[in-house]
């Protein structure tokens, strides 16, 4: 298993610990990854709004790498992997639009087809890996732990851009947070946005939203909470001070990447996986 | 006939401290709808069940509830759909208070509308017959135009739930369909006021709105609209505005996001409270050494994407 890793911009910048605990599991999975060092950010859905044309160009070309390299993408970042997946749709299904981003990738010797997929770190672990195979990589069972599941909008809305076939009613993370031996935490807030696309502009509103889904992870007696998108994570993470201001309670619930949830229970080293590297502390968990 | 049991949300203000959930069995018949369900319990087992309905055909968005936790129009969905385990959960419109089991006010949803003014304003003359359009012209308002109000993209607006006063999804989108109307003589006005705070620039992205609409509208596709007309009108003084320059500059210099500079640029340098507020954070993160890197370096072949900015630009 081979896939062509993409890593970020949030993994190489504010979230490198996300960056080492999915190398590091990758590893221990024996999931080979082939990472993009000459690739540029996916727009997150903010340079599509300045230049649409622009945003699906550039993603074109990640794609047309990676079909070089004849490896399908793999995604850290749940809203990479909701970004690209829509680029992929609108180039695939406007053949005129394919052409002139072809024309305009032509001079860096680059041409978009259309073979690649892209996957989330957590697609692959489901689909193309198998959780009967994860569950025999297990060495720490997360016995007793409550793990509240945050999918992060962009893996499931708008689900015509989803991998899932049900973005309302998937499973994923909480069929993984089982086969590492965890206890998934039922509650509304899982496929709740967590506000991060707003707090430069309204820091109140975005934090309100991260806030009723802490709050009401921690009422469901949720130990920890786990999230696929790094943006989730700093806002769930790094602002959860302020957030506990807003929600007049003391949430201290610590905010876990997926590859750090999955690493604890594979036994790799909490440094590796860079669990000292959080707002809120992660000592109670492992 | 398949036997399920309905757990429907009921309320009387009047009657009741709390809402509670009652179970209805019903034998739902082949093709029913969620509507046709309602009706059945409400006339064969309990009368003071409150829901509302007008046409059955999907046009009037009377009767959209949450089915299984999202909201739904009731006459639009087959029942045999929301089956899950043999049960079907049916609760009222979220983001809305509740004057009876699943009747909300909708007072607050129509007067966001108001706010937007949704009428063609101009002061020149009407042909003999209506005031024309190109098809072209048309096809830019059509999506909007399909809204039928049934609130079921403001029921799940993450937006909204944190923030009473955002204008929501359905407001802004028909605030898209008069300022992409050719007819109309104020497009600059409108972004204006649509770029202040509660705005298109409150959008948290998160497509709920887009999920639950039961008709053509995107909602957030047509807020990222207006977003890109307020950016090409010049209208950048606000956070948003600066936000998506910095962004784009941070990619066109290296390639990738600078998480040091992006969120002073999206403040803007003069804007002191604004910078001040960053401040609890960064000191926070830079103590868990999750600050950034100092030296933002660019990636690989950044020649090749210097390229794509420069050609597009053309």
């Amino acid at each position: 298993m081979k896939y062509a890793f993409y890593t970020g911009c949030v993994a190489k910048g504010a979230g490198r610990e996300l960056y080492s605990s999915s190398v590091a599991v990758a590893k221990r999975l024996g999931i080979e990854l082939h990472e993009l060092t000459n690739v540029s950010c996916c727009g997150a859905g903010v340079i599509s709004e300045k230049d649409p044309l622009l945003s699906d160009t550039l993603n074109a070309r990640t794609f047309a790498i990676a079909e070089e390299l004849n490896l399908d993408i793999m995604n850290i970042c749940g809203t990479c992997q909701g970004v690209m997946m829509k680029a992929q749709k609108n180039i695939d299904n406007d053949a005129k639009r394919k052409e002139k981003i072809n024309e305009a990738l032509k001079d860096g010797g680059h041409q978009y087809k259309g073979s690649v997929k892209i996957k989330h770190l957590l697609h692959i672990l489901i689909e193309d890996f198998g959780l009967d195979k994860l569950k025999t990589f297990v060495k720490k069972p997360l016995k007793g732990l409550k793990v509240a599941p945050f999918y992060g909008c962009y893996l499931l809305r708008p689900s015509v851009y989803s991998n899932f076939s049900s973005s309302d009613r998937t499973t994923a993370l909480e069929d993984l947070i089982i086969a590492l031996g965890g206890e998934p935490v039922q509650y509304d807030g899982r496929s709740k946005c967590c506000g991060f696309p707003i707090v430069m502009m309204n820091k109140e509103s975005s934090l309100t939203m991260s806030g009723i889904s802490l709050k009401e992870a921690k009422e469901k007696n949720a130990d920890c909470l786990v999230t696929p998108c790094p943006l989730c994570h700093l806002n769930l993470d790094s602002y959860q001070p302020e957030i506990d201001k807003i929600v007049q309670t003391k949430l201290n619930l610590p905010i876990l990447h997926l590859p750090q949830l999955i690493g604890i229970a594979l036994g790799i080293d909490s440094k590796e996986l860079g669990l000292n590297k959080h707002i809120v502390s992660t000592g109670k968990i492992f | 006939m398949a036997m399920v049991i309905f757990s429907i949300k009921r309320f009387n203000p009047e009657k009741d401290s709390s809402p509670c959930y009652k179970d209805y069995e019903l034998n739902v018949p082949e093709g029913a709808t969620v509507l046709d369900c309602l009706n059945l319990i409400k006339w064969t087992q309990d009368g003071t069940l409150t829901h509302r309905m007008s046409c059955r055909s999907a046009i009037c968005g009377s009767c959209a509830v949450k089915v299984n936790g999202h909201p739904k129009l009731a006459c639009k969905t087959q029942a045999v759909d929301e089956i899950i385990n043999g049960r079907m959960k049916i609760e009222p419109l979220g983001n809305a208070k509740v004057l009876k089991d699943l009747v909300v006010d909708l007072e607050p949803f129509f007067s966001k509308f108001q706010k937007v003014k949704p009428w063609l304003v101009t002061d020149e003359p009407a042909g003999d017959k209506e005031r024309r359009q190109s098809t072209e012209d048309f096809h830019r308002i059509d999506a909007a135009s399909t809204c039928i109000m049934c609130a079921s993209c403001c029921s799940d607006c993450n937006s909204w739930a944190s923030n009473e006063s955002f204008l929501g999804p359905a407001a802004l989108a028909k605030a898209q369909r008069f300022v992409d109307d050719s007819r109309d003589k104020v497009a600059l006005e409108r972004v204006i006021n649509l770029s202040r705070a509660n705005g298109i620039w409150d959008c948290t992205h998160c497509g709920e709105c887009v999920e639950r609409c039961p008709t053509e509208v995107k909602p957030m596709d047509r807020i990222i609209s207006l977003r890109t007309t307020a950016l090409k009108m010049g209208i950048l003084n606000n956070n948003g505005a600066r936000h998506v320059k910095g962004f784009v500059d941070s990619i066109r210099s290296s390639g990738r996001l600078n998480e040091n500079v992006i969120p002073i640029k999206s403040m803007g340098i003069f804007n002191i409270p604004g910078l001040l507020s960053l401040i609890p954070v960064g000191i926070r993160m830079f103590l868990r050494g999750k600050n950034p890197p100092i030296i933002h370096k660019h990636i690989d072949d950044m020649d090749d994407v210097k390229r794509i900015f420069k050609r597009l630009k053309k």
